[in-house]
């Protein structure tokens, strides 16, 4: 058997989400219930139609026991790999290999964060996290968690390429436009580029505009074999591939600040997909700092090593660009609860079914979510498809 | 049939910053494949092999990135944040310290000092040439 023979063999059939925002009055696992809830309900099946989970959580080390509790469900098939943010991208492959062999019928990928809202702190968090995820050779250097990872390899590729603040700030000003059009984005006030540019500095040369949103939220979709999806409701988005690579967990252990594992995880995702850059019609790409769907654009092919900030400028990026990418303005302007790899799955499959009003991007067939996780450690590349793509 | 080394008698994180502590920066080679080997490991991470030696680095480097985490004055101001490249051919974290943060540039020729600090020493970098 080759992972090719795997391609377009599972389809997500249901979403949902709950708690954008701030979820005041919600634990993280009741907003999570209620989006997984709401993808069942979405994908025409009841919550003991799933046999399959793939859940993952920034704090809890067991959160795959209480979530299957919560959902009062027994699943044949249990996966809570936690790759940070890239986690609910990263969970595709698993959940296909076990929808294939039969080991379960219907998986539930699910997240949920009340990260905004919880009166446990970032700062206490981190402080917690000194002792359970030790970094013994960055620590003691206090780095801001994760930003200033993402500041130096920002200021690399600046040197390295030319790169300039005013094709960061595109991004951001991009994914603003894209959240004006889109209700459920939580930052949606216009903004300008000299206004980006001139908003305060965080970690150089990174803004506060330059970094996601700190919000609440929880997602959830539904995967099931290609033959049962085209007896659900919805249209089918089929995943004709995926994969996930790992080169390091710290900044200082990456080869090259400018590579990350998405030039691995792309070429795989789209070996197995059998298609071409150029046929993709839209882009979700995790942007947690602008400087991702730089480095992003540049490690998946869409454009040579370097020239991502080009690439980004001139409005491409923006609604009405030639190349439409993270259409619900992104997790720098519609939802970051802490992981956001969830949220940019579920845009590409309402793209792909068309359900996205404003920000529709027009016969949208091919998709591709780029989901990324820590501090530039783990990537995951997913290439999903309509019915026409299989 | 027995492959490994009988090994050392502490983990190398234990042995780094016991060196450290005593003013002495410490690096690893491999004497499989021949490459340095920073931060402190127990295997090579570019061949597998477990045997590892220390060695003293000239301490000079280059710095390969920098960032500048704004802090305000009365927390105690901005600082910096570096990856120094060892002539070596390993990158660490540190910060680059006789300079203003802002100041620190991709490229400069650093230098690797320890220094002695309440709750245990710690590597920072100086500018070569600069004050020490």
């Amino acid at each position: 058997m080759n992972l090719k023979d795997l391609r377009g063999t599972a389809a997500i059939v249901g979403v949902g989400h709950a708690g954008l925002g701030q979820a005041n009055g919600f634990t993280e696992m009741e907003i999570l219930v209620q989006a997984a809830h709401r993808a069942v309900a979405d994908a025409g099946l009841t919550m003991q139609d799933i046999d399959g989970i793939c859940t993952a959580s920034v704090a809890a080390t067991m959160w795959s026991m209480p979530v299957i509790e919560h959902l009062g469900i027994r699943p044949t098939f249990i996966d809570s790999t936690m790759l940070g943010g890239s986690s609910f991208v990263a969970h595709l492959m698993p959940a296909i290999h076990a929808l294939a062999t039969g080991q379960c019928n219907a998986v539930l990928v699910c997240y949920g964060s009340t990260q905004r809202t919880s009166t446990l702190s970032r700062a206490e968090i981190g402080r917690v996290r000194k002792n359970f995820d030790p970094q013994p050779y960055e620590t003691p250097y206090d780095p801001l968690s994760p930003l200033s990872s993402y500041a130096l390899a920002a200021a690399r590729h600046m040197h390295q390429y030319g790169t300039k603040r005013e094709q960061l700030a595109e991004v951001a000003l991009a994914a603003s436009k894209w959240a004006q059009l889109n209700p459920e984005a939580q930052r949606r006030n216009p903004i300008t580029l000299d206004e980006i540019l001139a908003s305060p500095m965080v970690s150089d040369p990174l803004t506060v505009r330059d970094c996601c949103l700190v919000t609440d939220g929880a997602g959830a979709y539904v995967l099931v074999r290609a033959d049962r999806a085209r007896q659900l409701p919805n249209k089918p988005v089929y995943v004709l591939g995926n994969a996930t690579a790992v080169w390091n967990r710290q900044v200082s252990s990456m080869h090259d600040l400018t590579i990350t594992a998405a030039e691995e995880s792309g070429r795989r995702a789209f070996d197995m997909a059998g298609v071409k850059r150029s046929d993709i019609d839209v882009v979700e790409l995790y942007d947690a700092f602008t400087i991702n769907p730089i480095l992003f654009l540049e490690d998946l092919g869409f454009c040579e090593k370097g020239e991502g900030g080009a690439f980004v400028s001139g409005g491409r990026i923006a609604p009405g660009g030639d190349f439409p990418m993270n259409t619900n303005g992104g997790g720098l302007c519609c939802v970051h609860p802490g992981m956001y790899g969830i949220f940019i799955t579920i845009e590409a499959v309402r793209q792909l079914r068309g359900d996205c009003g404003e920000r529709q991007v027009k016969d949208a067939q091919l998709a591709l979510v780029h989901g990324n996780g820590g501090t530039l450690s783990s990537q995951s590349t997913a290439i999903l498809g309509t019915a026409d793509t299989l | 049939m027995n492959q490994t080394s009988p090994g050392p008698q502490t983990g190398a994180d234990l042995h780094y910053q016991q060196a450290l502590a005593q003013g002495q920066f410490l690096i690893q080679r491999c004497g499989a494949c021949s490459h340095a080997v920073f931060y402190p490991r127990m295997i090579c991470p570019h061949c597998g092999s477990d045997k590892l030696a220390w060695e003293a680095p000239s301490g000079r480097g280059t710095v390969y990135s920098t960032t500048v985490v704004r802090r305000k004055p009365e927390a105690g101001g901005d600082y910096n944040v570096a990856l120094i490249d060892l002539e070596e051919g390993v990158r660490l974290m540190s910060r680059v310290d006789d300079v203003a943060p802002d100041a620190v540039r991709i490229g400069m020729a650093v230098q690797a000092k320890v220094l002695a600090r309440e709750g245990g020493s710690l590597l920072v970098f100086v500018a070569q040439g600069g004050r020490a």
